[in-house]
């Protein structure tokens, strides 16, 4: 009863590891930690915007212009690197400022204006997506060295596999976000705007601040993803991660996070994106199936996943109707 | 008592919306260790009072004195920090979060900057020992019950404010059982001195936690008075405003009460809702509602016209029994039923007149066989003069319309059905005098038609006046149906009042 709420957790993890061993017995190569350390380097990006992204669902809310908001990054940083003389480091510190103020300006418009996160996240998503058209539509190369040298970072693992840089930032933005959302109070504030907006209110939350936090969290993310996507790709390129935000609503509703909010982990999460990955390294192994298969295979994934969700809050309700008389009893007897 | 300073005293206080007056030089005061009831019917004023005081509304005149200093509450949140704390019926936290959680959002015990969950969850257990709660604290709120959850509220409302606390019908939605539990932690908080304000419709329970009531009535201090003593019929007629003079009946054709009867229930009843009952309604008769809000006069009706489903009993229409499990139903069987908020439940806004009177037929016929326009203009002039409904216009949205014509209108519409069994839930409520006396002299009109009708209203006087018969509903049981002379808010007023379980006999 008490683990009701681990329980999406758990058939994501049970998930994961029927994946896991179906990959392993067609293709024993897979358990390796080249195949992991690529895995975590190839959905870097994602999984970090992805730890956005749950905070905005735990809230109740959604954030569509993630996806635009990477490709503007890169785009940003790419033309700034090719047309001054600025460090990429400075580069990345104005990004983020863009990006934050960005996702905290459509958090105030959907507080202060009560407008649906679909519709203030939607026009974000146009906005972003426009503004990089505007600086180029094209793709263009980053050559500056520093980024090279961020390239060349890594950890060797035992076996050979490379944990690179951007896979660690991920692995550092999910402890943070794991963190951030079990042992602060601004956690448990998102899952208290989740969980009732007028009792959340009521019981003192500050929900202007906290909104606002929230979707400036989400965009901060989306600028550190277009940053690692930037080291990823090494370019930035105006029509790139088109469909992200869908990729990381998917792996949040993947890693058992309710889509309404109030429930879920960021670990789940973390989960999800592996869950997306491996089903990728499998298309890759297997060599003849058409990489659309990842598409259909996830789908049918958010298909189970919501079934299982009604499903669980069909059950709990009436476990909860039903221990109604009990623990009153209990209750009154104590 | 000894300390002379009161806990919370409120003078004076008014407050208006719109022009409109809720509450009028309203006095209030409540001692420390009092459990002080607030009692009255709807529109009383208790909630604007109880909104005054916990910060929801701010006051147009007088002032709110906590312990003797004037307070402005800017919201319910300052109104916590200064010591006056809210537990509503709807309880107000969070479902999702742990019991510890709940207890502590806000203000979580800290270590190193981040919450210190060990802590948050030793301190919420011995906060909940002091309630003799013995539950697991790190589980969701959600696993546990309504009453549970409401002494998880009250200690967190305690824990922040700790002077006042303010219970919102904190019972409606409990059993016996759990409002026993409710009482017991209510009567440990009056011991250590703190002043509890009690609004509850169940006046069984006013009569058991209570020491003090309060009465307010049309937004009016009506009384103060210790509970102890306090005769019921009294209280009764303070809270409904009747006195007990002579009432105005109409006379009732004797034949009608041996007809077969067109509606019977047949121990109908819902848990939680309305206790099994028993009632035949005939044509040609008005069978008026009587009781106190809360009472389970709505719930009733509901049920007759299938809002919500029976889970024990039968009704049967023209001695035949129905399967009554949805509005669709009823209405296929010739019911029409007038509900009492016609702002959410009854009327469209911004649809004209015309369009709301013809929903109800185009509903019944079904979209395959639309009314033609001129079949609808026809009809809606036809009730507009039938029941002289003010509108400049047909098409006007009805929404422009005052709340007399609206309900007319609302009438127009199951009217337009040709109903033999119209259920009418207050029909008269926030309407003016004269389209009042219209209202009424229709219903008789109908019933003398030889339509059967079924009328709630808190207007004892004029159910008097329409009513065949009367069945007196308390705390979701019927307690007494009143037959010709028996008839009279007098004997209504008793039954309302009458102790225990059984009713006195019909």
């Amino acid at each position: 009863m008490k683990n009701s709420k681990y329980l999406p957790l758990l058939a994501t993890f049970v998930v994961f590891v029927l994946a896991y061993v179906i990959c392993i017995s067609v293709f024993p190569n897979m358990l390796s930690t080249r195949v992991a350390g690529n895995l975590l380097t190839d959905n870097a990006f994602l999984g970090i915007t992805a730890v956005g992204m749950t905070f905005v669902i735990l809230s109740g809310g959604i954030d569509l212009s993630v996806g635009s908001v990477i490709a503007f990054t890169g785009v940003f940083l790419s033309v700034i690197l090719r047309d001054t003389s600025i460090h990429p480091l400075a580069a990345f510190v104005i990004v983020l400022a863009l990006t934050t103020a960005f996702g905290a300006a459509m958090g105030g418009v959907i507080f202060f204006l009560d407008m649906p996160p679909f519709i203030v996240t939607l026009a974000g998503m146009f906005l972003a997506r426009g503004i990089s058209y505007l600086l180029t539509t094209e793709s263009v190369p980053i050559t500056h060295p520093f980024y090279s040298t961020l390239q060349d970072l890594y950890i060797r693992m035992p076996g050979g596999g490379r944990l690179t840089l951007i896979a660690m930032i991920m692995l550092a933005v999910f402890a943070f976000g794991i963190i951030l959302a079990q042992r602060t109070r601004f956690g448990t504030y998102v899952y208290a705007l989740g969980g009732n907006l007028t009792s959340a209110q009521l019981m003192g939350v500050p929900v202007a601040k906290t909104t606002v936090g929230i979707y400036a969290l989400s965009g901060f993310l989306a600028g550190l993803s277009g940053i690692v996507f930037s080291l990823y790709t090494s370019a930035g390129y105006s029509l790139a991660a088109v469909g992200v935000e869908l990729d990381a609503i998917a792996a949040v509703v993947i890693g058992g996070t309710l889509l309404t909010g109030g429930y879920g982990f960021v670990a789940g999460t973390f989960l999800g994106i592996c869950i997306q990955g491996l089903i990728q390294t499998y298309i890759v192994f297997d060599g003849t199936l058409s990489s659309w298969w990842t598409k259909i295979v996830i789908g049918l994934l958010l298909f189970g996943f919501i079934a299982l969700q009604r499903g669980l809050m069909w059950m709990s309700e009436r476990s909860a109707r039903n221990m109604r008389h009990a623990s009153a009893a209990q209750a009154s007897s104590a | 008592m000894a300390n002379a300073q009161p806990l919370l005293s409120v003078r004076g206080v008014s407050k208006a919306f719109l022009g409109v007056s809720a509450l009028e030089n309203v006095d209030f005061t409540l001692k420390a260790g009092e459990v002080h009831a607030l009692l009255g019917e709807n529109g009383a004023g208790k909630s604007t009072l109880i909104k005054i005081i916990t910060g929801a509304y701010r006051r147009d005149e007088g002032e709110v004195l906590l312990e003797g200093t004037p307070i402005f509450p800017r919201d319910v949140v300052d109104a916590q920090k200064l010591g006056i704390g809210t537990v509503y019926q709807e309880v107000n936290l969070l479902t999702n979060l742990t019991v510890a959680e709940n207890l502590f959002l806000g203000r979580e015990p800290k270590r190193f900057g981040l919450t210190d969950v060990r802590e948050m969850n030793r301190r919420s257990r011995a906060i909940l020992d002091t309630y003799g709660l013995n539950i697991d604290v790190t589980a969701p709120l959600a696993n546990f019950s309504v009453a549970i959850q409401q002494v998880v509220a009250i200690a967190r409302a305690v824990d922040i404010s700790g002077k006042v606390l303010v219970l919102d019908e904190p019972t409606a939605s409990l059993d016996a059982h759990e409002v026993e539990m409710l009482f017991a932690v209510v009567r440990q908080l009056r011991e250590r001195g703190m002043g509890i304000i009690f609004i509850s419709h169940f006046l069984d329970q006013v009569y058991d936690i209570a020491d003090t009531i309060t009465v307010l009535r049309n937004g009016r201090l009506i009384d103060t008075v210790p509970v102890a003593g306090l005769d019921r019929l009294k209280l009764v007629s303070m809270m409904l405003g009747r006195q007990l003079e002579a009432d105005v009946k109409r006379t009732i054709d004797p034949n009608t009460a041996k007809a077969e009867p067109l509606v019977s229930l047949r121990g109908l009843g819902k848990r939680g809702n309305i206790d099994p009952l028993d009632l035949d309604i005939r044509q040609g008769e008005v069978v008026g509602i009587a009781g106190l809000l809360g009472s389970g006069r709505t719930e009733t009706a509901q049920l007759v016209f299938g809002i919500e489903r029976a889970d024990s009993g039968t009704i049967s229409v023209a001695g035949t029994p129905v399967n009554m499990s949805s509005p669709r139903k009823a209405i296929s069987h010739g019911f029409a039923f007038c509900p009492e908020d016609r702002k959410t439940d009854g009327i469209v806004g911004d649809l004209s007149v015309r369009e709301n009177i013809i929903f109800a037929l185009q509903a019944q016929r079904g979209w395959m066989r639309p009314l033609s326009r001129s079949e609808q203009e026809a009809l809606a002039d036809r009730y507009i003069a039938a029941l002289d409904i003010r509108t400049s216009d047909r098409e006007k949205p009805i929404k422009f319309l005052s709340g007399g014509n609206q309900q007319k209108v609302l009438l127009a519409r199951w009217l337009a059905t040709n109903p033999r069994f119209l259920i009418l839930d207050e029909p008269t409520r926030g309407i003016d005098v004269g389209a009042h006396a219209e209202i009424i002299r229709l219903i008789i009109d109908l019933c003398e038609r030889g339509m059967a009708l079924l009328v709630i209203s808190s207007e004892l006087g004029e159910l008097v006046g329409y009513s065949s018969r009367i069945i007196v509903l308390r705390d979701r049981k019927m307690v007494s149906e009143l037959t010709g002379d028996e008839i009279s808010t007098e004997h209504i007023m008793k039954a309302i009042a009458s102790h225990g379980a059984t009713g006195e006999a019909a």
